[in-house]
């Protein structure tokens, strides 16, 4: 397991209040781990924070699942 | 007894999302001095979010009020009225504009989203004060929040820069109208914010940048700066401010032309 993943699952778990396990690389915020509209926002604003990126509004529109996020850190941080 | 000075002030604190929030902010500081609070949300998705927090902050007084039906907002009132009996000062931290129409032209505007925009980010403030009113007959506090895209143009702000400035149009007719009752109004004018209210407008990153360039400070502000500005329009401490509009956005507000050296930065 990499580094970004652990730190984009510890934010997932935190902020949705989920089991860890549930947070696969298939799992949907919004489907599967019970989020609304207001916290996928707060959760690519969380990304951002911790990892100190920038998401612009069209790529956080593509970060719909637990694996979309870790990709798109690990290239945003790489 | 709470210590402090806000301590015997209660209040109603509108438009706490989360954290970010510029409305939590302001009840950090609140409550630092000693202020009890309220909290009005809208829907359940915000009321568990705002929960928590109230609780940080002492309070178990939540009150659900949608402040485009005119009967939520005089039940939140005539909760606060049961349980208090009086108020002492309002935060109205407010606003909505359809994310479609927070980029682009301004021109674009539709016609739906122009009366709902000023709606709930103008006429909920006048609509706010007429309900404290009857609360404050030992005169009060109210406070609203604005931004600097009211006077001039900031690229996306859009329909949002004239609600804001109807709103503080509003805060001087409002001062006027409450002033005799010993009833202040006053607007803070906050520098850019990143919370998630401002995430649905386009640029925000940009606006953050330019602020952060060419103000005076070269900084951004924060929540806990706008909260101790707003601390002090909300104590007696300000007992002679009214119909004021004050900013807190790093100096920007002042600048003519871009600084020189903040020209390089992005």
């Amino acid at each position: 397991m990499s580094e970004v993943e652990d730190r984009v699952r510890k934010i997932v778990v935190e902020h949705l209040n989920v089991e860890a396990d549930k947070v696969t690389e298939k799992a949907s915020f919004i489907d599967d781990l019970g989020a609304d509209s207001l916290d996928q926002v707060e959760l690519v604003m969380a990304f951002e924070e911790e990892f100190s990126v920038e998401i612009p509004d069209d790529a956080a529109e593509t970060i719909q699942t637990f694996g979309d996020a870790v990709s798109f850190l690990k290239k945003a941080t790489a | 007894m709470a210590e402090g000075l806000m301590a015997g002030k209660r209040g109603l604190i509108m438009g706490l999302a989360n954290n970010r929030s510029i409305a939590w902010g302001i009840s950090k500081a609140l409550h630092a001095q000693g202020a009890e609070l309220a909290f009005a949300y809208q829907g359940e998705a915000l009321k568990r979010r705002v929960e928590p927090l109230a609780n940080e902050v002492g309070s178990d007084f939540m009150v659900e009020c949608d402040v485009t039906d005119e009967a939520a907002v005089d039940n939140a009132f005539a909760e606060i009225k049961k349980r208090w009996g009086n108020l002492d000062f309002v935060v109205h931290a407010i606003g909505f504009s359809n994310k479609d129409e927070l980029e682009g032209r301004y021109i674009d505007t539709t016609p739906e989203n122009f009366a709902l925009t000023m709606n709930i980010s103008v006429f909920s403030f006048t609509a706010v004060a007429k309900r404290a009113e009857a609360l404050m007959s030992e005169g009060g506090s109210l406070l609203t929040l604005t931004y600097y895209g009211s006077e001039k143009y900031v690229p996306n702000y859009n329909v949002m820069g004239v609600a804001k400035a109807a709103l503080e149009a509003s805060v001087r007719y409002l001062a006027v109208d409450l002033g005799k009752k010993g009833i202040r109004v006053n607007a803070i004018s906050a520098g850019a914010i990143k919370t998630l209210a401002a995430s649905g407008i386009a640029g925000l990153r940009d606006m953050l940048h330019w602020q952060e360039a060419n103000s005076p400070m070269r900084k951004n502000v924060t929540i806990d700066e706008v909260g101790g500005a707003a601390m002090y329009l909300l104590s007696d401490l300000s007992s002679g401010v009214s119909g004021e509009i004050h900013y807190v956005d790093a100096g920007y507000n002042i600048v003519g032309m871009k600084l020189l050296d903040g020209a390089e930065e992005e």
